[in-house]
């Protein structure tokens, strides 16, 4: 099992959740964040919102997926979010040693999808 | 050609107000009549009303930005905020003068009171004879500014900016301005010919409301409409503002009595009751045939009934006022809930379901609730089908001159300037990419 952790652009969440739903991936969380990248802040007034000082206004996915499913997810992941511009944002791949379903107690594979 | 947007009213504002400086300057001392008094109270009570209706487009900013989406709030704030500026210099360099200016073969004023030329501190001849010209001008100018601002509710998230302003200010030029001189200028035809429109149904909400689905058509749908259309991002400002609204239009109705007296109490309590039986009905309806009464539901009808009741106010009695109110709740709810989604058009905000359809209703209502004991003209249930039948013309010809001048002014600024923001532009929103703000920030 993997945990990716993606940070895109804000303006992008519709397609990356639609390109995922095609690929039957339907669990995920979305958050606001605020960070900053290699660019520090500078150049993209125009995509997003400029914070404290170089922060800027990006969203984290948070998918958690068996291993068949990492492939699918950051394709889709790359192909709703990228525009070739600075500041498209990042995926982390981690690997998770464990995954349960709170209400019935399930664990690892059976609990993840 | 993007450059040129945002100095072209202002250039042309500069242009007009050279001369205008001398001609002011020149106050005549009015047409001849009867002697007319400085009423004390008649002018406080048209001043506060004037303060009270400029309240409402502020208040109407916040009704149409909490039902958005957070990236595109401030550009309707900007929007709203921005009429405000643009047409009430408009009114005072030429606006007032089309408007109530000396009659033109019942169709438009001259330009005789150009730069508020003999409109002074005397009460004018034909209009509010006992408070200042200027308290009627100011009061009348709150109006135009409010009307322009409506329409924002059909185009909401997707318009540029400064072909806005251009759009806007050609809208109150040729499309307001005509109107209100037909209804309530002196030698206005539809005023010749008898129609009731005591505070605007036809003039204010039919007319934007027409023209709101006129632009909702012309700009096609947002992008990802209608399932990929975030919930509004703030309903408390939306109740907020439907409060604001609320407040002022005590001053839109009963102000239009133009007097502190009976007829200004009788319109003030007919907007009242309108607006809470609209608003109850409609939260009767969502908890009928959608499980739940939703603040969204009530707050729109509200603003429903005080739409539907500013023809009639000065016209029908509370009674009036409240079988208005419930029909105007039904009409509308009908309106926003099936037949929207049937024809599948998207007015963002409902302008045209709340506003045209409330106005409409409103309008012919008056013709059927109307006792003379109010406002000296009895309606269809008074024993007067005549009268029904005059305010079915106002509407029909207000309703098709609103909505293709406004076809044709957002033809002509869209092929100049392009209305419609980009794809890019629309999805990172109009707050960003048209101001460059943000309404919030993430952190505290």
């Amino acid at each position: 099992m993997k945990y990716i952790v993606a940070i895109i652009q804000p303006d992008r969440v519709d397609e990356v959740l639609d390109l995922l739903t095609e690929k039957e991936i339907h669990l995920v969380t979305v958050s606001n964040v605020l960070g900053r990248g290699r660019q520090k802040g500078i150049a993209e007034v125009y995509r997003s919102h400029k914070e404290a000082g170089s922060l800027l206004k990006k969203v984290r996915l948070e998918i958690a997926v068996n291993d068949t499913f990492v492939q699918p997810t950051v394709e889709a992941i790359i192909k709703g979010a990228r525009t070739g511009q600075i500041g498209d944002g990042k995926i982390f791949i981690m690997d998770l040693p464990e995954c349960i379903r709170i209400r019935t107690g399930e664990t690892g594979n059976f609990a993840i999808g | 050609m993007k450059r040129f947007a945002v100095p072209v009213p202002v250039a042309a504002l500069l242009v007009l107000l050279a001369p205008m400086t001398a001609l002011a300057a020149e106050t005549a001392g009015g047409a001849p009549g009867p002697a007319r008094v400085v009423n004390s109270g008649d002018t406080a009570w048209l001043l506060t009303s004037a303060a009270l209706v400029m309240l409402m487009t502020p208040g109407l900013a916040f009704f149409y930005g909490g039902l958005i989406r957070r990236k595109n709030f401030l550009s309707v704030l900007m929007q709203c905020l921005m009429v405000l500026c643009l047409v009430s210099l408009q009114w005072v360099v030429f606006g007032y003068s089309l408007a109530f200016g000396p009659d033109f073969k019942g169709l438009i004023g001259d330009l005789s009171w150009v730069g508020l030329s003999g409109v002074g501190m005397e009460p004018s001849a034909t209009y509010a004879p006992t408070a200042p010209h200027l308290a009627f001008m100011i009061f009348q100018a709150m109006f135009a500014v409010i009307t322009p601002a409506l329409i924002v509710g059909a185009f909401a998230e997707r318009m540029r900016f400064g072909p806005f302003c251009i759009f806007a200010l050609l809208w109150a030029t040729l499309v307001y301005d005509p109107v209100a001189h037909w209804v309530w200028g002196d030698g206005g035809f539809l005023r010749k010919m008898g129609t009731l429109d005591f505070a605007g149904g036809t003039v204010v909400h039919i007319n934007a409301g027409l023209s709101a689905l006129a632009a909702a058509l012309f700009l096609g749908k947002r992008r990802g409409f209608p399932d990929k259309i975030s919930p509004p991002h703030s309903l408390p400002f939306a109740a907020l503002g439907a409060g604001l609204l609320w407040f002022g239009w005590f001053g839109f109705n009963a102000g239009s009595a133009l007097q502190a007296n009976g007829l200004a109490a009788s319109a003030f309590v007919a907007t009242h009751v309108a607006g809470a039986a609209a608003g109850l009905a409609w939260a009767l309806l969502d908890w009928g045939f959608h499980k739940k009464p939703t603040c969204l539901g009530m707050i729109t009808g509200a603003v429903a009934g005080l739409a539907a009741v500013t023809p009639a106010a000065g016209f029908v009695n509370p009674l009036g006022a409240i079988a208005i109110g419930v029909g105007s709740g039904l009409t509308c709810w009908l309106s926003v809930t099936f037949i929207k989604t049937k024809l599948g058009y998207d007015d963002s905000l409902d302008a045209f379901g709340v506003h045209g359809v409330g106005g409409i209703w409103g309008t012919l209502a008056t013709g059927i609730f109307a006792v003379a004991s109010i406002g000296g003209t009895d309606g269809l249930l008074a024993g007067n089908p005549g009268q029904l039948w005059l305010q079915a013309k106002a509407v029909l010809i207000t309703c098709g001159y609103g909505f293709v001048m406004t076809m044709v002014l957002l033809k002509v600024v869209d092929v100049v300037l392009r209305l419609r923001a980009t794809e890019t532009e629309e999805r990172i929103g109009l707050d960003l990419t048209q101001h460059r703000e943000a309404s919030y920030t993430l952190i505290d």
